[in-house]
C-alpha cells in the first residue's frame, strides 16, 4: 500500500494520467485548471514526456489529436470559457475517432462568469456542446481518488473507443484537498489502443467492425491513411454517397450505443428501501450524501443514486428507480440541466424535483435536507 | 513524372479542383521536394485546414490529415511534438492560414518549429465563392466585397518576418522551377519555412475581377513579379504595383523540438537528484 | 477528542492561508491517521483581497466537504473577523491576530494575541506568522498533535528555512499555552 497523502482533485488528475500513460500535454491556461498544466509541465518530461502551452484552446485539441495520431496518448485542460473554445477540434477528434482526454474543470458562466467558483453548468455542453451528432463519454468524479480513479478510465475509454472523452471536474473537487492513498502501478488496468492486426495489408482506418470500434493505425506505422473531419467512407475518404454515409455515420452512433450498458456506471446508497431518491453527481453528490444520512437518522426513506459516469446517461437505472419511489430530488449547481433527463424517463411515474444553486457556492446538505423534509 | 505519381493517390482522381486552378501545380512542386530528398512516404505527414487547398492531402500518397479552417498548424504541432522523426507539411489557402488561423501561424513561427507550411495565395475565397480575404487587394471585387475591397491586405512575409521563421519565400504557380527550388529549401531547412506561393483563381477571383482566363492570370504572375535580386536594384517607383518573388530569409535558428529534447533531457536530470 | 472539527483560517491573500490550511490537513491527515478534507476560496488577487482556507478533520468519512459553522476560527483581519464570527460554533475558538483585529466580538472563548508582531519580534519575520498561528491552533485545541504539526511543517516549507519554521512553531505553542 502507498502512504496517505494529502492532494488536491487537479493533483490527483495529474498522477492518475500519467499513470495511464499520457505522455502529451497541450493546453492553454484558464482559472480553476491551471495546476493540471503546471504540474505536468514538470513531470512530463521527466518521464520523456512533452507538454505545450499553445495559443488558444482551438490549437491545444488541435495538438492533441495531432500528437495521438502519431501515436501518444494525449489530453488537455480547460474549464467552461476554454471548453466552448474546444467544441471545434473535439468534433474533429469524433469524426476523425481519435483518442485523447479532456479535463472540464466547471466554473460559473455563462461567458467569463465566475472563474474561481463552483458551477455544474457545462453538463449539457459537454453532450451537445458541438454541432452533428454523435455520442459521448463524460465521467464525473466526486472525489479526489475518484478523480484519479476516472482519469484512468477516460484515457482507457478514449483508446478503447476511439474518441475524445471527458472528464467533467468541479471547482470544488479540482481544488479540495483530501487524504488519499492511491493503488499500486500494479493494481492498475491500462489499456492500449486496438492495432490493425500485423502483416495485413490493406487497411480500412473506418472499418464496419463487428465491436462498431475499426483498429486504429498511428501514423508512421505504414499505412499512410487519410483522416478527414469531412464525412468519410470506411476507407476514412470524403463521400456524398448516401448509403456510405449512412452506413458510417450510424456505425460512428453505434459504437457507444452497443457498449453502453459497459460503459454506465452508477453508485447506489439506501436506494432498496428508499421512498424519496436523491440523483446528485460531482461534488454535490458528497452533500447529497450527508443529507440523505442526515434523513435515514429522522427516519426518512432517502437513497441517493450518483451517476460516475454522466454520458452515456444511465436512464434505464433512473426509469427502474423512477418505479420504485416516490419522489426524485435533483440538486445541481445550475438552473436544471440534468435533471431533464431524470424527467425523460420518469414522466407519469414520479414528481422529479430540483434543488439548484448558481452563486458559485455548493450546495450544502441542509439545502438538501430541506427539500427532503419538505417532499416526505 | 512518371516518378511523381508513386506519391499519388490517382485512384481518388478526378480532383475537385477547377480548371486553371494553380493548387495541383503547388502539388507537383511539393511531391518533387519530397522525391529530391528522398524521404521514406512513411515519414511524411501533410495536414491541411479547410478551403480548396485543404483537399491536396487528400491526393498524396502520405499519412495525411484535413483539419479544420485555420488549424492546420495546431494539429501539425501536435504531430511534430509529439514524434519528431516525421516531416510535417501544412498547405493552407490565404483565408484559411491568414484570417481564421493566423494566431497559429505567427506561433508556429514564434517557436519555430520545423514545419513547412505553404501558403497559396489566390486572393481569395475560392471554395465558399469568392468572398474577400486577408490578402485580397484594395479596390477589388469579391462576393462580399460588391463595390471593391476596402480592407488593406497582410503582407504574409512581412507578418512571418516579424514572428521569427528560419526560411521565407514567395514564389508562383508561373514560375515553376523556381518553386520547385523555394520548396525544396524549405522542406529542407530544420525550422520553421513559409513558402507563399502566388496562384491563380479564375472561377472566383480572375472572373469577378475581368482578369481573363487561367492562362492570362499566369501571365500576370510572370509580368506583376520581380525577383528579389532585380528588385534590390529597383526604385520605389519602380517597384510600384510588382510583387517581389524569391528566398527573403534563410538562417539558421535553434528549432523548437530540438530544443525541447534539451529540456527533457535536463528534466531527467532534476528528477534523478 | 471531538469526532469532528471543523476550522476556518480566514484573513487576506498573502498571509499565507492557503499554506496554513495544507499543513494542518496533512498533520490530521498523513500524521495522526484522520479523515481530513482541505478547501478554500480565494479572489482574483494574488495578494491582498479575502481569503480563507478550511479544513474538516473527522474520524468518519467527510461528505460535504466546507466548513457550515467552525469549531475554530482563525482570523487575520479585522474583516474576516467581522464576517465570520457570527458563524462560530456555541462554545468555539476564536483566534485572532490582535496586530491586525482591534474591535473584538463580545465573546469569552477567545486568544487574541498579536500573531503578526510577535513573529517578527521573535523569529525575526512576519511572513511565518501563519506558522506561528498554527502552534497556538495546536497547542490551545489540541485539533492535531504536537508532533504531528511539526512534521507537517517541516516537509512542506521551503529548504532553507527549517529552523525558522520551527522557532515559529515553538513561539506558536508558547503563547497556546499561555493563553489557555
Amino acid at each position: 500500500m502507498s502512504k496517505a497523502r494529502i492532494m488536491s482533485g487537479n493533483e490527483a488528475v495529474v498522477e492518475g494520467a500519467l499513470v495511464a500513460g499520457v505522455r502529451f500535454f497541450g493546453g492553454y491556461p484558464i482559472t480553476p485548471s491551471s495546476e493540471i498544466a503546471e504540474v505536468l509541465s514538470r513531470l512530463l518530461p521527466q518521464v520523456g514526456g512533452k507538454f505545450i502551452q499553445m495559443e488558444d484552446e482551438l490549437s491545444s485539441v488541435g495538438a492533441i489529436v495531432g500528437a495521438s495520431l502519431a501515436g501518444i496518448k494525449s489530453m488537455t485542460a480547460t474549464s467552461g470559457p476554454g471548453f466552448s473554445l474546444m467544441q471545434e477540434n473535439m468534433g474533429l477528434a469524433f469524426m476523425a475517432e481519435v483518442p485523447c482526454v479532456i479535463v472540464d474543470v466547471q466554473r460559473g458562466g455563462p461567458s467569463t462568469g465566475l472563474p474561481t467558483k463552483v458551477s455544474q453548468s457545462d453538463v449539457m455542453q459537454v453532450r451537445w456542446g458541438r454541432h452533428g451528432d454523435q455520442n459521448v463519454i463524460a465521467l464525473v468524479p466526486s472525489s479526489v481518488r475518484e478523480s484519479f480513479d476516472l482519469i484512468i478510465d477516460c484515457v482507457n475509454l478514449a483508446e478503447e473507443y476511439r474518441m475524445p472523452v471527458v472528464l467533467l471536474l468541479d471547482e470544488v473537487i479540482s481544488h479540495m484537498r483530501e487524504k488519499v492513498i492511491l493503488p499500486e502501478k500494479d493494481e492498475i488496468k491500462v489499456i492500449e489502443r486496438k492495432k490493425p492486426p500485423k502483416g495485413q495489408e490493406k487497411y480500412f482506418p473506418y472499418e464496419i467492425t463487428e465491436d462498431a470500434i475499426p483498429p486504429m493505425a498511428n501514423f508512421g506505422e505504414g499505412y499512410r491513411y487519410h483522416v478527414t473531419g469531412l464525412t468519410h467512407d470506411e476507407t476514412g475518404f470524403p463521400t456524398s454517397d448516401p448509403e456510405k454515409i449512412n452506413q458510417v455515420m450510424r456505425r460512428l452512433y453505434q459504437k457507444i450505443e452497443k457498449h453502453k450498458e459497459e460503459i454506465i456506471k452508477v453508485e447506489e446508497k439506501y436506494t432498496e428501501d428508499a421512498e424519496i431518491a436523491i440523483f446528485a453527481y460531482g461534488s454535490v453528490a458528497r452533500s447529497a450524501y450527508s443529507a440523505v444520512k442526515e434523513a435515514r437518522e429522522k427516519g426518512i426513506k432517502v437513497g441517493l443514486m450518483r451517476p460516475i459516469i454522466l454520458w452515456p446517461f444511465p436512464y434505464k437505472k433512473v426509469s427502474d428507480l423512477a418505479n420504485k419511489v416516490k419522489r426524485i430530488i435533483v440538486p445541481e449547481m445550475n438552473m436544471g440541466q440534468i435533471i431533464a433527463e431524470v424527467k425523460k424517463v420518469s414522466f407519469g411515474k414520479v414528481k422529479v424535483e430540483g434543488v439548484n444553486r448558481i452563486d458559485g457556492e455548493l450546495i450544502t446538505p441542509s439545502e438538501i435536507m430541506a427539500k427532503i423534509e419538505e417532499v416526505s | 513524372m512518371a516518378k511523381s505519381l508513386e506519391y499519388i493517390r490517382l485512384d481518388k482522381f478526378p480532383h475537385v479542383w477547377c480548371p486553371g486552378c494553380g493548387i495541383g501545380i503547388v502539388m507537383g512542386s511539393i511531391i518533387r521536394a519530397v522525391d529530391k530528398m528522398e524521404i521514406n512516404k512513411n515519414d511524411v505527414v501533410m495536414v491541411s485546414g479547410i478551403g480548396c487547398s485543404g483537399r491536396m492531402p487528400g491526393y498524396c500518397d502520405f499519412n495525411t490529415l484535413h483539419t479544420t479552417h485555420g488549424r492546420a498548424l495546431s494539429f501539425a504541432t501536435g504531430i511534430k511534438l509529439a514524434n519528431p522523426k516525421f516531416k510535417v507539411i501544412t498547405v493552407m489557402g490565404d483565408g484559411d492560414a491568414l484570417a481564421i488561423g493566423g494566431n497559429h501561424l505567427i506561433h508556429a513561427a514564434r517557436r519555430n518549429i520545423d514545419i513547412l507550411a505553404i501558403i497559396i495565395n489566390n486572393w481569395i475565397y475560392g471554395m465558399t465563392g469568392g468572398q474577400y480575404s486577408p490578402t485580397t487587394p484594395l479596390g477589388s471585387f469579391a462576393t462580399t466585397a460588391p463595390y471593391g475591397q476596402v480592407e488593406p491586405p497582410f503582407d504574409v512575409l512581412k507578418l512571418i518576418k516579424g514572428s521569427g521563421a528560419s526560411y521565407i519565400a514567395r514564389g508562383t504557380v508561373y514560375h515553376i522551377r523556381e518553386l520547385d527550388k523555394l520548396i525544396s529549401g524549405g522542406l529542407q531547412k530544420k525550422g520553421f519555412a513559409v513558402v507563399e506561393v502566388i496562384s491563380q483563381c479564375p472561377t472566383s477571383f480572375g472572373r469577378r475581377n475581368k482578369m481573363g482566363s487561367a492562362v492570362e492570370m499566369m501571365k500576370r504572375q510572370k509580368e506583376e513579379t520581380v525577383p528579389v535580386k532585380k528588385a534590390e536594384k529597383m526604385s520605389k517607383e519602380e517597384l510600384k504595383g510588382k510583387i517581389v518573388r524569391g528566398l527573403f530569409l534563410d538562417e539558421e535558428r535553434d528549432e523548437y523540438t530540438e530544443r525541447y529534447e534539451k529540456l527533457i533531457a535536463k528534466a531527467k536530470e532534476v528528477h534523478q537528484k | 477528542m471531538k469526532e469532528k472539527y471543523e476550522l476556518r483560517l480566514s484573513g487576506a491573500g498573502g498571509q499565507g492561508l492557503m499554506l496554513a490550511g495544507l499543513i494542518l490537513a496533512e498533520a490530521a491527515g498523513v500524521y495522526d491517521g484522520k479523515n481530513v478534507v482541505q478547501t478554500q476560496s480565494y479572489g482574483p488577487e494574488a495578494r491582498g483581497g479575502a481569503s480563507k482556507s478550511e479544513v474538516v478533520i473527522s474520524e468518519g468519512e467527510i461528505d460535504y466537504p466546507k466548513v457550515v459553522n467552525p469549531d475554530i476560527l482563525l482570523a487575520l483581519t479585522q474583516e474576516a473577523c467581522d464576517k465570520y464570527y457570527p458563524e462560530l460554533k456555541e462554545g468555539g475558538t476564536l483566534i485572532v491576530d490582535s496586530f491586525y483585529v482591534k474591535k473584538l466580538p463580545p465573546y469569552k472563548k477567545v486568544v487574541s494575541v498579536p500573531i503578526t508582531s510577535i513573529a517578527e519580534k521573535e523569529v525575526g519575520r512576519k511572513v511565518v506568522a501563519n506558522i506561528v498561528a498554527l502552534g497556538v491552533i495546536t497547542e490551545f485545541t489540541g485539533v492535531v498533535s504536537r508532533e504531528a504539526i511539526k512534521e507537517a511543517v517541516l516537509s512542506r516549507v521551503p529548504k532553507g528555512t527549517e529552523k525558522m519554521n520551527e522557532k515559529a512553531l515553538e513561539v506558536g505553542f508558547r503563547i497556546g499555552r499561555e493563553s489557555r
